[in-house]
């Protein structure tokens, strides 16, 4: 069981970084070109020399294309109508029609943002030479760029912001589960009216139980935080004994919830059901996979109480951006009195007699 | 023998919800004497076996074991008892020196304590050859007779087994009551439950409970009298009987 424990969340940590991506890419790019005009020729290399787009066909009709994009074949149809070139150079306007298969609509809009960039350079291209050729007539265009610039994750890479969050997801999970299913199971096999006959005090009983899990989820985060380092190359600019002292507060959390599940649970398969409904809407309403401020204001209030929340936070406040301990003192606080109270509960709640 | 009570039990009573699972029992338990507490099936043996070792809280009525009050001083009463249950409850993926150990931190002994107590234990049990396996590879007499005697490892002055032959052999069930005499003859006091009518027999006095209440109270000798029949197989078809 040993080596499961640890082999497992690894696996997890190397597979799950590298696909839980929200980055769109490899996008299926067609067109119609209805103009076959030097201009609609470059407008479309812009998209066959963007990384993001992989030209699937052109197609000679929109019917036809729009077929494909039934299929699923193409997720992006640019129609460059007849004229173009003309319209542009004469009108200095031209219209353009774009198909974005919206069924992921996250993803949809992000295509769409990308498209309009490549355009909006093309575009600006056309314009500056336009003007070039009307040099007298004093119509310089005055184009006003935006240069983004990115803090804290320079590179953009997804991996450096869910990389710490999965780590999170893995303490967490394994932590949760090995000590709710524990309990239980020396409930099923009798062990546990075994210890409730003898004269052990309450806290020895649980010590004894939660201290092996609160130890082995540090471990695990020693190895994750290798991993995040070593293979994904993250960067860890604040104080790794900030991550270690905020862990093992937040492990006593993650353990008394288990001591609470198992306490009102007779058998494994009910832990189990609890353990998991609670993961799945701490992890879903964790910030991890989707940001809290996007949230209806109802779940904001919920995610309040949800302990991987302030880990997540955390984690990525002290790896990425060096958050000392008075930038995450609030959140700290709030885990200790979690752990405080939630371990108070599950300790009450076990009981010897019944 | 000396009379010295060392379970009392006055009208106890342990309902769970509108089911009345043990209805008003009382007896008491003499030092030193191996008491038979049977009982069909659901007859409520087991309820009121955990009201007496403290794992399950009275409804009404009170008991004291060696001294103590099961309600108000229910960890004392553990202090003092051994508890042997119908389950095998020792750790299966420990050794046998190893929840030996456990058991015995558990209850306090001390380091050198244990030591010596495993040694002599495991002599006893002829165990030398298999000290180190997991007990869960054991074969189920072994690991009953185990489970009786990791029960009395911190010398408690009162044993309670909950149904401790069943599935086992006719050969290793008489070496378990052996063993249960050779503990009684140091002054232990003994509290067994069992269906086996045969080990009724063996008991100083035997109860016999019947949907709650306990229906008759003394040694198996009388109650055969009383009942006019040979056997306490007997004794107990007739009391269960009478019920339908």
């Amino acid at each position: 069981m040993l080596p499961i424990i640890f082999v497992l969340p690894f696996i997890q940590l190397l597979v799950l970084s590298n696909a839980a991506s929200f980055e769109v890419k490899n996008i299926k790019f067609s067109y119609v070109d209805n103009d076959h005009s030097a201009s609609s020729r470059e407008l479309i290399s812009k998209f066959q020399s963007s990384s993001y787009f992989v030209m699937v066909d052109e197609f000679p009709s929109k019917k036809e294309a729009n077929l494909q994009m039934q299929k699923g074949k193409v997720d992006v149809i640019l129609e460059i109508p007849n004229h173009f070139e003309r319209n542009l150079l004469s009108e200095k306007k031209a219209a353009l029609s774009v198909s974005i298969n919206a069924i992921d609509g996250a993803a949809a809009g992000v295509e769409n943002v990308y498209i309009s960039q490549i355009i909006a350079s093309y575009n600006q291209k056309i314009r500056t030479q336009l003007s070039q050729y009307n040099e007298g007539t004093f119509i310089q265009p005055q184009n006003i760029i935006t240069i983004p610039s990115f803090w804290y994750n320079k590179t953009l890479n997804y991996k450096t912001l869910m990389v710490p969050g999965i780590l999170v997801l893995l303490v967490t999970m394994l932590t949760l589960f090995l000590s709710a299913m524990n309990i239980v199971r020396e409930k099923e096999i009798g062990t546990l009216e075994q210890i409730n006959v003898t004269p052990i005090k309450k806290h020895q009983f649980i010590i004894g139980k939660l201290f092996p899990f609160w130890v082995l989820g540090l471990l695990i985060l020693t190895v994750g935080l290798i991993i995040a380092r070593v293979v994904f190359q993250i960067p860890i600019i604040g104080n790794i004994g900030l991550i270690y002292l905020f862990t093992s507060v937040y492990l006593l959390v993650i353990l008394g919830i288990g001591l609470f599940i198992s306490n009102y649970t007779e058998t494994q398969q009910q832990a189990m059901f609890i353990a998991w409904f609670f993961t799945v809407i701490f992890i879903l309403m964790s910030g991890l996979f989707t940001p809290i401020e996007s949230m209806p204001n109802w779940a904001q209030q919920i995610t309040l109480v949800n302990p991987i929340r302030y880990f997540v936070e955390i984690i990525r406040m002290v790896m990425l951006k060096g958050a000392t301990f008075s930038d995450i003192s609030t959140p700290f606080f709030i885990i200790v009195f979690y752990a405080f109270s939630i371990n108070g509960l599950a300790v009450w709640s076990y009981k010897k007699t019944n | 023998m000396n009379q010295e009570k060392i379970i009392s039990v006055q009208n106890l009573s342990k309902k769970f919800g509108d089911f009345t699972a043990v209805n008003n029992i009382s007896f008491e338990v003499n030092r030193g004497e191996i008491f038979g507490f049977l009982g069909a099936n659901g007859a409520g043996k087991t309820t009121a076996m955990k009201m007496l070792i403290g794992i399950s809280k009275p409804s009404s009525g009170e008991a004291t074991v060696a001294g103590f009050d099961v309600k108000t001083n229910s960890e004392m009463v553990k202090k003092s008892i051994g508890y042997m249950s119908q389950k095998f409850s020792m750790y299966d993926d420990l050794t046998i020196k190893e929840n030996i150990t456990f058991f015995g931190g558990i209850y306090g002994l001390s380091k050198s304590q244990i030591k010596e107590k495993t040694s002599k234990l495991i002599a006893e049990l002829q165990l030398e050859e298999v000290a180190n396996k997991l007990v869960g590879s054991l074969p189920l007499g072994w690991k009953q007779k185990l489970a009786f005697s990791v029960a009395l490892l911190h010398e408690p002055k009162i044993v309670f087994l909950d149904e401790p032959t069943g599935g086992v052999d006719p050969i290793t069930r008489r070496q378990f009551w052996e063993m249960i005499y050779a503990e009684a003859h140091k002054g232990t006091t003994l509290f067994v439950t069992t269906h086996y009518m045969d080990e009724a027999e063996y008991c100083d006095r035997v109860s016999i409970m019947v949907e709650g209440h306990i229906e008759a109270l003394d040694t198996p000798k009388n109650l055969k009298t009383q009942f006019n029949v040979d056997s306490m197989n007997e004794v107990f078809l007739k009391l269960a009987r009478n019920i339908e």
